[in-house]
């Protein structure tokens, strides 16, 4: 990306960008893609200062525990000197460590897109409440597609449970390719009734269900919960209902007015969704 | 009794996980406990280095994706080390007639005596090679690799630029077959296909299985062409393992009229270890006529993940508006998939339906 060259027009680019993420190698010398971070951070946030700088210090996996640490540390610090120099200390960079061969960079991108999403909060709380009165340990809303999720739960982030679930998308969908179109090859493995239930031999049961066209829940809980099912099932339906309501009303304000703030509360909109059949 | 030193000096050195000695070994010589050789059935793997085998092997048993078997290193390489160090560490009282050693892959492979189908053990073995230790290793022990043989795999690199020594070597192992196990289904496998022209590969495949055919009369053997990159490996690899079960037809019948009380679209019959598909039964068409190799390999993959967590999957079952699928572990070897495209069928009907079904003779 070349700054100089005219037709770059980086001042209309950015004023529509909500996150700017800069990846680093970190398996290569890192010295100049720091002054090009510095550069690039610096115009973009003279044009848009509500924007979320995210730093990518990439191809980790070729590198020792110590070692990461180590070049996070670095590179954070060289990049918050050089904009102290610059008199850019309000300019806030998050630095994240990924990798291509773990589930590092999806969970990197789902904190860059979370922190995009207005109504974070209440899909927070709405899968708070779910949760807690299911039975249910851990439940994350995720995008089918990308596999990134945009919502979880208060409770702490596993890495290997998360990937778990990237996996278990991953069988749903793909099996779904595989049976789950019509007889002329049309619909979508991925629709209204998807949904999927993994038993594993440690009393550990992973739940999928369809909530809208892109995303899905999955939750993690344990076999003696999920005998509980028809409850389950019962709260789901109610939790779809008010996902939907959340993002509905999302779209309404977001015509009215330009500017989000915090999350808007929720108005009891009939929509057209099809009712669940309560199993 | 307790570990031979070389043993103790093995394991520490981090070598990784203890293989079954590839030679039927008396049970219990020097402490090492072994599991009943005389009940298990060998699988030979047989080819030259740099074949493939060991690649084919983790992928089929091992679970590792194509991607991953660039990492694996020279197996005889390392065996010829292990033995060697083996020699020097013996204690005189061992002999040497009774050397103990292992077969250590570079790579920590998930199962330690990879076993399928009940009893049956795999046995990886390089021959043909430079490697004169190797030679003379594997002249002197011929007997004991080949006694008790169910099946032999041989793996032919065809790129391979000396056809007629591995036709040498092929027919020497056949000898020994002849001798040893003269009941043994032996299966030739024509590896790194994809290394081929796309136009070329039918025509090289036809020629390197006439050859094959007639070098190996009096015995049968049944060729199949592979490469790790497609579904060709795993359906040479279902093929073999389809003959292997000793009532296949018998176990298509029963799966039909299973299928027939439930109603159906397709059910699928898989070897636990390895997901390979052993038998099916369709009522309806399918549209994807590569849906096994997919569904093996979607199984698999995840498997590997659950293992990461120390966890198996044990039963799952998929829907959306058009079908719903179950997967459950059937018998001791096997798990079954159900298809159905009527998706308000409930799970408890399904399993009652698969219980009565175990139990009839």
């Amino acid at each position: 990306m070349d700054f100089f060259d005219p037709t770059f027009d980086y001042e209309m680019i950015f004023r529509g960008t909500g996150a700017l993420i800069y990846v680093i190698d970190a398996q290569d010398d890192y010295m100049e893609a720091l002054t090009r971070l510095h550069i690039t951070v610096s115009k973009a946030y003279k044009v848009n200062p509500d924007m979320n700088f995210e730093v990518f210090i990439h191809k980790v996996d070729g590198l020792s525990d110590d070692h990461k640490i180590e070049t996070q540390r670095d590179i954070h610090q060289r990049a918050n000197d050089d904009l102290a120099d610059a008199g850019l200390e309000k300019l806030h960079l998050s630095f994240y460590l990924t990798s291509i061969y773990d589930h590092s960079i999806f969970e990197a991108f789902s904190k860059v897109v979370q922190k995009l999403i207005p109504q974070l909060l209440t899909l927070e709380n709405l899968l708070n409440i779910f949760i807690s009165d299911s039975g249910i340990e851990k439940a994350f809303l995720f995008d089918v597609v990308s596999k990134i999720y945009i919502a979880t739960d208060s409770s702490p982030v596993d890495m290997q449970s998360y990937e778990l679930r990237c996996d278990m998308i991953d069988v749903v969908i793909d099996v779904s390719c595989i049976y789950g179109l019509k007889e002329d090859g049309s619909g979508s493995a991925y629709d209204k009734e998807s949904m999927a239930i993994i038993k594993l031999n440690n009393t550990t049961v992973l739940y999928l269900k369809e909530v809208t066209k892109f995303l899905a829940l999955v939750c993690i809980l344990r076999e003696e919960s999920f005998e509980r099912k028809g409850l389950i099932d019962y709260n789901f339906h109610c939790f779809r209902k008010a996902i939907h309501e959340v993002f509905e009303v999302g779209v309404t304000s977001h015509r009215s007015c330009s500017h989000q703030t915090s999350a808007p509360s929720l108005k009891a909109l009939t929509h057209n969704g099809t009712p669940r059949n309560a199993v | 009794m307790e570990e031979s030193d070389s043993e103790k000096k093995m394991e520490k050195e981090n070598l990784g996980p203890r293989m079954d000695p590839p030679i039927g070994e008396p049970e219990g010589s020097l402490g090492w406990v072994l599991p009943n050789t005389a009940m298990k059935k060998k699988v030979l793997l047989m080819g030259k280095s740099g074949s493939g085998k060991t690649s084919m092997r983790s992928i089929i048993f091992a679970n590792y994706i194509a991607r991953d078997t660039r990492r694996l290193g020279a197996t005889s390489k390392m065996f010829y080390l292990i033995v060697k160090s083996c020699d020097l560490n013996l204690n005189n009282t061992l002999g040497c007639s009774n050397l103990i050693y292992h077969i250590c892959f570079p790579v920590d492979v998930e199962h330690s005596h990879v076993r399928f189908l009940g009893n049956l053990v795999l046995n990886l073995w390089d021959c043909g090679g430079q490697d004169t230790f190797m030679e003379n290793y594997f002249t002197s022990q011929r007997d004991n690799i080949f006694r008790n043989v169910e099946v032999l795999i041989y793996v032919f690199d065809v790129e391979s630029r000396e056809l007629e020594k591995d036709m040498h070597y092929y027919q020497s192992c056949l000898e020994a077959i002849l001798q040893n196990s003269p009941d043994a289904k032996i299966f030739c496998l024509v590896h790194k296909m994809d290394l081929v022209q796309e136009d070329q590969r039918d025509l090289i495949f036809k020629e390197r299985e006439e050859d094959l055919r007639r070098l190996s009369r009096p015995l049968e053997c049944s060729c199949f062409r592979t490469s790790i990159w497609d579904e060709t490996l795993y359906k040479a690899w279902s093929s073999i393992v389809y003959q292997l079960i000793p009532n296949v037809q018998q176990l298509e019948m029963n799966l039909r009229n299973f299928a027939e009380i439930i109603e159906a679209d397709e059910v699928l019959l898989f070897e636990r270890a390895t997901f390979l598909v052993i038998s099916h039964y369709q009522c309806k068409e399918q549209r994807d006529a590569h849906r096994f190799e997919k569904i093996s390999n979607i199984i698999k993959q995840f498997k590997l993940s659950c293992s990461k967590l120390a966890a198996s999957f044990q039963s799952m079952e998929v829907r959306n508006s058009n079908f719903a699928a179950f997967i459950d572990i059937f018998t001791s070897n096997t798990y079954v998939m159900v298809v159905m495209s009527d998706p308000s069928i409930h799970i408890p009907f399904v399993e009652s339906v698969r219980m009565n079904w175990k139990d009839q003779p």
